[in-house]
């Protein structure tokens, strides 16, 4: 097939992009989107021009890398996949397809497609740990988690880190991302312990790097690879005013 | 309180709940306008010297004011701390398609609301309180007469249908939003207060547009 492209290009943060032209003239619809990119970039490699710079690891769908808005939309036109995932079959020959990064201003562009999503890694670092003391490994019995509990918890933990729910919602809000983790170990006996101090500072860390407010528009779940329930979202908010009204 | 993201939010899901409370009383109150003739007009004026002479209604007067004006500010302070969140614009943006509409235009809907929120203070509550009313008949000022009169304006019940279907809409995200934001994650309450949600909003709505039309074609 015959696709045209419109690639944001951008030297670096400080620099201003724009969206640059390309054809593929012979592109296998059995490709994945990314080995679409690669093929453009062995293309602009011969033609001397410096290759379309974008993250990508497992290609699996499971490592959270990849991520780029594919005709308006994070990860393309299917819903709960990430971009590796997505396949050339999903566009039809001759489409004009238009590839930009997730933008948001916690998500610095970096180059091209590239952001920098490392204010997912700082919130995480504010509360989404859980302080044990190291030693003997304890006896697997002494703390009983059902096995629906521990199906729900795992349910949250699934989350990627793509950033897509950022990058589609319209406030930039991290809520989904950040909701995720705290539900996570909120769930969890051993998290419990913790899950005060956790959810005021993973909040706080969240509105410090620049995120907007949530209004529960749900495009997030829409378009999380891992489809990262809104409720976690509600339980994130119980957790933090259950902590805002106990807290001493 | 610190101002988070989580705690502006909270504030506006009070506001806005004891809003919708509000409009429940309002309605409750306004269909008195539907009783036959004379009685409606006699009943609704006694109803409404009733509710300005009395000091607990005085109080939650002043919260319902103080409410109106915190939920507007929260929604500037919100939008404007939003619009900083993002500041380049995707230049092809489909991102609609996979949230509804009127959640994304609340600020919008928000507006219209509150442009007809000036009109209604306007010709009725600042003529209630503060201009000169003919009494009925028995000695109460007439707010029944004043209504009927701009009810029988056909552009004027338009526009009041309008607004409520803005309303309407306003209604149907903002109800569920802020259980949501007030905490409400167990699937089963969850799908009752969506329910919910709709029940009141189209209900309150209904009510509302219902009242102008019934006076304008019927008294």
């Amino acid at each position: 097939m015959h696709i045209r492209l419109k690639v944001w290009r951008q030297e670096n943060t400080d620099s201003a992009g724009k969206l640059e032209s390309y054809e593929l003239k012979e592109v296998n619809e059995d490709m994945s989107f990314l080995e679409m990119l690669d093929v453009l970039n062995e293309q602009l490699m011969r033609q001397g021009i410096r290759p379309v710079e974008f993250d990508h690891d497992c290609r699996e769908g499971i490592c959270g890398q990849c991520g780029v808005m594919i005709n308006g939309r994070p990860h393309g036109p299917l819903k709960n996949t990430t971009t590796c995932q997505l396949h050339m079959r999903s566009f039809h020959d001759g489409e004009e397809i238009y590839i930009e990064p997730f933008r948001a201003t916690a998500f610095p562009v970096k180059c091209d497609l590239k952001v920098d999503r490392s204010s997912f890694d700082r919130i995480i670092q504010s509360g989404g740990f859980v302080s044990v003391n190291t030693g003997q490994a304890p006896e697997a019995n002494t703390t009983r988690i059902t096995s629906p509990l521990a199906e729900a918890a795992f349910d949250a933990a699934a989350c990627i880190g793509c950033g897509a729910c950022v990058a589609v919602c319209k406030n930039s809000s991290a809520a989904l991302f950040t909701s995720a983790k705290i539900t996570h170990m909120a769930l969890l006996p051993q998290g419990k312990e913790q899950s005060q101090d956790r959810v005021l500072h993973m909040v706080n860390q969240m509105d410090e790097e620049g995120f907007g407010h949530c209004t529960n528009t749900e495009a997030c779940e829409v378009e999380c690879p891992q489809e990262i329930s809104v409720l976690h979202i509600a339980r994130m908010n119980w957790e933090f005013n259950k902590a805002h009204l106990l807290r001493k | 309180m610190t101002q988070t993201t989580l705690t502006r939010k909270i504030w506006m899901a009070l506001t806005g709940l004891f809003l919708c409370f509000f409009l429940v009383i309002h309605l409750l109150g306004n269909l008195q306008l539907l009783l036959p003739g004379e009685t409606s007009q006699l009943q609704f004026n006694a109803y409404s010297h009733l509710l300005s002479g009395n000091i607990l209604i005085k109080i939650v007067s002043w919260v319902l004011y103080a409410s109106i004006i915190a939920h507007v500010i929260y929604a500037i302070i919100i939008t404007v701390a939003n619009t900083r969140a993002r500041q380049q614009q995707y230049h092809y943006d489909r991102r609609g398609s996979v949230s509804k509409w009127y959640s994304r235009n609340m600020g919008l809907l928000g507006t219209i609301i509150f442009i007809f929120l000036v009109i209604h203070f306007r010709d009725f509550w600042y003529v209630y309180k503060f201009g000169q009313l003919p009494l009925d008949a028995q000695g109460n000022k007439d707010l029944y007469t004043l209504v009927t009169e701009v009810y029988s304006q056909t552009w004027y019940v338009g526009v009041y249908v309008l607004c409520m279907v803005a309303l309407c809409y306003h209604l149907l995200h903002g109800f569920f939003s802020a259980a949501r934001t007030l905490g409400a994650y167990h699937p089963k309450y969850v799908r009752w207060i969506k329910v919910l949600g709709w029940v009141y909003s189209v209900g309150i709505c209904a009510g509302f547009a219902f009242i102008p039309v019934y006076v304008h074609f019927l008294k």
